[in-house]
């Protein structure tokens, strides 16, 4: 991990250079007992650094998701732990096909969840129907339902996948800005 | 390959199937109108007003003893007079034995639910009412089972468009999930072994007469 100062965003590698930063820092702790930092990036780091995915399994998907959170990719790794309830978490991943059926209580719990909020569609089905997209009785893509942030293509996508997904909106969330000038 | 002893064992089977098939016919009689064995299955058909005493007896019958519905069903023929066939699939288990039962039956006939006999039947009812709109009579609770709230027809009959006639969409306006008349970017295509190869006729037109004419030198080959 490098430091990285408001201005530039590439990391500083540990060297001279990256010495001369954090003793400034830290004398200004020192001496002022405080520091000033850009808040768009600290609450970027925060929302990023512990994304809690709901739980939304429709099909198959689900169970690669469940790969993802199991002990071999370990999404935990990554401060991502699923919840069960909508109101405790950050993420939606829909998971599996949505049906007609489903998909006011898929709003539901997306209206449920507090700000901010992003939604990952995870499998061609959830991303435009896929294998039904001629069916009768399936939503052609989860985006007619709820704002989506990242799609995951696959048929189910592999753990890695999703997790490839995952880190993306991490990437996206860390660019967006929280406060609007 | 069949060993003897695998072979034994299935004639054996073959005429336990024969000798209780037997006995279920005396037992039913002038009931069933018709009796079959179809890849080792054995098949009644019968009409539907005898169809409520067929399962009683089948049943109640102490050396039969039908004591389960596995599966109810219903298939689709359009060009049939009868459209719609019901299908009443049964497990005999002390006798290790199975039947179908099928009941020919018209577009609007009433069903008589067998709830009242097998228990088991009120869901698979529900789920044919659902897919086929074939309505059961004296059933406790017949909803729609597995298709939307307020669906309308019933998907499994031929004449159903695939697509349906309405998908959802959410209303951003009245902040609640809307129905509108469906719409596609593009239409569904039927894809056959064929389709890859459409764009290049002339090759395939090539590799078929060619390969006609190795099957004749072959055929001529063999005939001297």
């Amino acid at each position: 991990m490098g430091v990285i100062p408001s201005k530039l965003d590439k990391p500083i590698p540990p060297g001279k250079e990256q010495d001369l930063i954090l003793n400034a820092v830290n004398d200004e702790i020192v001496n002022k007992g405080f520091v000033i930092a850009s808040a768009d990036k600290l609450f970027n780091w925060a929302r990023s650094g512990s994304l809690w995915p709901m739980t939304f399994g429709l099909a198959c998907c689900a169970v690669e998701m469940m790969h993802s959170a199991a002990s071999r990719y370990d999404m935990d790794r990554y401060g991502m732990l699923f919840r069960p309830s909508p109101r405790q978490s950050d993420v939606m991943i829909v998971a599996g096909t949505l049906t007609n059926k489903m998909a006011p209580a898929l709003r539901r719990v997306y209206d449920q969840m507090p700000e901010p909020r992003w939604v990952l569609s995870m499998g061609s089905c959830a991303n435009g129907g896929g294998y039904y997209h001629y069916s009768y009785a399936v939503v052609r893509g989860c985006d007619r339902i709820v704002p989506v942030d990242v799609y995951v293509p696959g048929c189910p996508p592999t753990a890695e996948a999703l997790i490839y997904g995952l880190l993306q909106l991490k990437k996206k969330i860390k660019r967006s800005e929280t406060i609007s000038r | 390959m069949d060993t003897k002893e695998n072979f034994n064992t299935k004639i054996k089977s073959v005429k336990e199937r024969l000798s209780f098939g037997h006995s279920v016919s005396e037992v039913l009689g002038d009931l069933v109108e018709s009796i079959s064995s179809i890849n080792g299955q054995l098949v009644y058909r019968c009409e539907l007003d005898k169809l409520i005493q067929i399962l009683t007896i089948l049943k109640s019958n102490d050396k039969l003893d039908f004591s389960q519905l596995t599966d109810l069903t219903a298939v689709d023929y359009p060009g049939r007079f009868l459209r719609f066939e019901l299908v009443y699939q049964l497990l005999s288990i002390s006798n290790n034995q199975r039947l179908r039962i099928i009941c020919p039956i018209d577009d609007g006939q009433i069903v008589p639910s067998i709830t009242s006999i097998y228990k088991s039947a009120e869901w698979p009812e529900r789920e044919v009412w659902d897919m086929y709109g074939l309505f059961f009579s004296n059933h406790p609770d017949l909803r729609r089972l597995l298709t939307d709230y307020g669906f309308e027809g019933h998907p499994l009959r031929k004449d159903f468009p695939l697509t349906g006639y309405v998908e959802v969409r959410y209303d951003d306006i009245n902040r609640r999930v809307a129905y509108q008349p469906v719409q596609l970017t593009q239409e569904y295509r039927d894809f056959d072994f064929l389709s890859p190869w459409e764009g290049d006729q002339e090759r395939i037109h090539y590799s078929l007469s060619s390969k006609e004419k190795d099957n004749k030198e072959l055929g001529k080959s063999e005939e001297s």
